[in-house]
């Protein structure tokens, strides 16, 4: 009874500083708008973009179910990218020199300068933006699990040696499981990019998506800033929930961390 | 005493190990000229200051690396490929964090190929025998470190190895679990082959007196480079119980492995640097 006690106000002590702040902020910024400082037009308040978002719904709803079917195959495509190319780099130390070296540098090419390059290559369809999450999301991913892999305990790695341990049985059995933090650490920063990279890709050139729905808000006449707030705002929601999944996998995935 | 059908002989031959120069470094003659032998079924301990080479040793009869010079017998044959021909303890236990303690302890069989489940069912017992079955589910951070340090034994013990390697097994721990492990390793080796002797056992160790309880013989190491300055066997009747540190043998075994330490550190200068820093002080 009393650990329950002591949960809750744990829990509530790390949920209620940023929720108040949170609230005052938004608080603060309808009476701003009601108090007639602000067009509008431009910044609507915050009550008006909830209610014309929600009446917006059965033109908002497929733009989410397109845009997060991007963001999720393009998280998978980059983690799928990101396995092949760590445990390649970790086994083979030509391929480390040769490889990582360049994946660190690539950071250097702006991500978003390539969504009219993915475009002209794939068309308009669901392709190219698969693409351009996958490009954003594949550098924390990999980069985790090169890390984690090279950060495994040797120890551990020589104890399954002397027990003639095949290097196939030390990577499934040391290397990939010992990985797995540092992974899931790569696949969370990466989550928080997904929706950005895919709505990008959408402003080039879509059929559907979040991305596309901004863009017309913000090209119709009148402009509907409000519908504009109101996609930013499904979006922060919609990569909550992600990360939130994400983070519920890695429970799953490693039961033997001690509860958090 | 009839010898053990698995216990198998080990012998050290003139080994030497040399670390080839490496980013500027000199050339490193880490051991030279080791001789080291144990029967089957016998105890031998290496024991010396940190740095002497008991590790290099280790890791050459394990098999991990090759001696630059001498010869390294396994049963009475030269081995080259070493790799499984012992059962080895780190100095950190290496249980891996992902595997419940069974899983841990029952690793070397599942990589000999027996399935899951048949491990789990060789090693279940065998937890329960040695006061570990209440933990086989737990996850290994949940334990302490006397806890995890007799998973690993258990681990070591578990493919009925013929040799056994502990490499400084209860270096990490505080002198009281200390105590209390080297006395469950007497038992737990001394029953581990159900009746028949256990295994031959190399341990590498910087504690005296764990040494001289648990040793038929030791080998004492000096440093730079690593070389046995001295062998000492001790002769005290086994079983050997927690009692067995009161005995006056005991006692006088151990003040002459100190001598033999302190002897062979005072040849190779390292006593009189100390004696030098205490006259530089106040």
């Amino acid at each position: 009874m009393i650990t329950i006690i002591a949960v809750n106000s744990l829990r509530l002590r790390t949920w209620l500083p940023p929720a108040s702040v949170l609230v005052a902020g938004i608080a603060l910024w309808q009476l701003w708008v009601s108090a007639g400082h602000l067009d509008p037009q431009l910044v609507p308040g915050p009550w008006f973009v909830v209610w014309s978002t929600w009446d917006d719904k059965a033109n908002i709803w497929p733009a989410v179910a397109a845009t997060t079917e991007e963001a999720v195959l393009g998280l998978l495509a980059a983690a799928a990218a990101a396995f092949l190319i760590a445990v390649a780099i970790d086994t083979w130390v030509p391929v480390r020199r040769g490889l990582y070296p360049l994946i660190i540098a690539s950071q250097t090419i702006p991500m978003i300068a390539l969504a009219p390059l993915v475009l002209i290559w794939w068309g308009f369809g669901l392709e190219p933006k698969v693409v351009l999450v996958a490009l954003f999301s594949f550098f924390p991913i990999a980069v985790g699990l090169i890390q984690g892999l090279a950060a495994t305990d040797p120890d551990a790695l020589n104890l399954l040696r002397t027990m003639r341990a095949s290097r196939l049985a030390l990577l499934l059995r040391v290397r990939l499981p010992s990985a797995l933090p540092q992974f899931f650490t790569g696949l969370k920063i990466s989550v928080t990019y997904a929706y950005g990279a895919a709505i990008v890709a959408e402003f080039v050139g879509a059929e559907q998506g979040l991305g596309l729905y901004m863009y017309s808000a913000a090209h119709a006449a009148p402009v509907a800033t409000d519908l504009v707030f109101g996609a930013i705002v499904v979006i922060a929601l919609l990569t909550i929930l992600l990360f939130a999944v994400v983070a519920g996998l890695e429970r799953v995935a490693m039961p033997w961390k001690p509860g958090r | 005493m009839a010898e053990p059908a698995h216990a198998t002989s080990l012998e050290l031959r003139a080994i030497g190990k040399r670390f080839p120069a490496r980013g500027g470094a000199a050339p490193v003659l880490a051991v030279n000229g080791v001789d080291l032998h144990a029967r089957p079924g016998e105890f031998v301990t290496l024991i010396g200051p940190s740095g002497c080479g008991k590790s290099t040793v280790f890791n050459l009869v394990a098999g991990l690396d090759q001696p630059t010079d001498g010869e390294i017998r396994i049963g009475g044959q030269p081995l080259a490929d070493r790799l499984g021909a012992s059962a080895y303890l780190p100095q950190r236990d290496a249980l891996l964090p992902w595997r419940r303690v069974i899983d841990n302890v029952t690793l070397p069989l599942e990589l000999r190929g027996v399935s899951r489940r048949a491990a789990r069912q060789a090693a279940q017992p065998l937890l329960e025998r040695f006061g570990l079955g209440e933990f086989s589910r737990a996850w290994p951070w949940q334990l302490s470190g006397g806890m995890r340090q007799r998973v690993a034994l258990l681990r070591t013990v578990i493919g009925d190895p013929g040799l056994m390697l502990l490499d400084e097994p209860f270096g990490a721990l505080d002198s009281i679990t200390r105590a209390d492990l080297q006395d469950w390793l007497l038992r737990t080796w001394s029953s581990v082959g159900d009746g028949r002797p256990g295994p031959t056992v190399l341990l590498v160790t910087h504690d005296i007196s764990e040494a001289v309880l648990l040793s038929d013989r030791v080998y004492v190491m000096t440093p730079r480079p690593g070389r046995i300055a001295d062998v000492i066997d001790i002769g005290l009747p086994r079983p050997r119980t927690p009692q067995t540190r009161e005995d006056d043998a005991f006692v006088a075994l151990e003040r002459q492995v100190r001598h033999a330490l302190q002897l062979a550190m005072a040849a190779h200068g390292e006593f009189s640097e100390a004696a030098g820093e205490r006259k530089a002080g106040p």
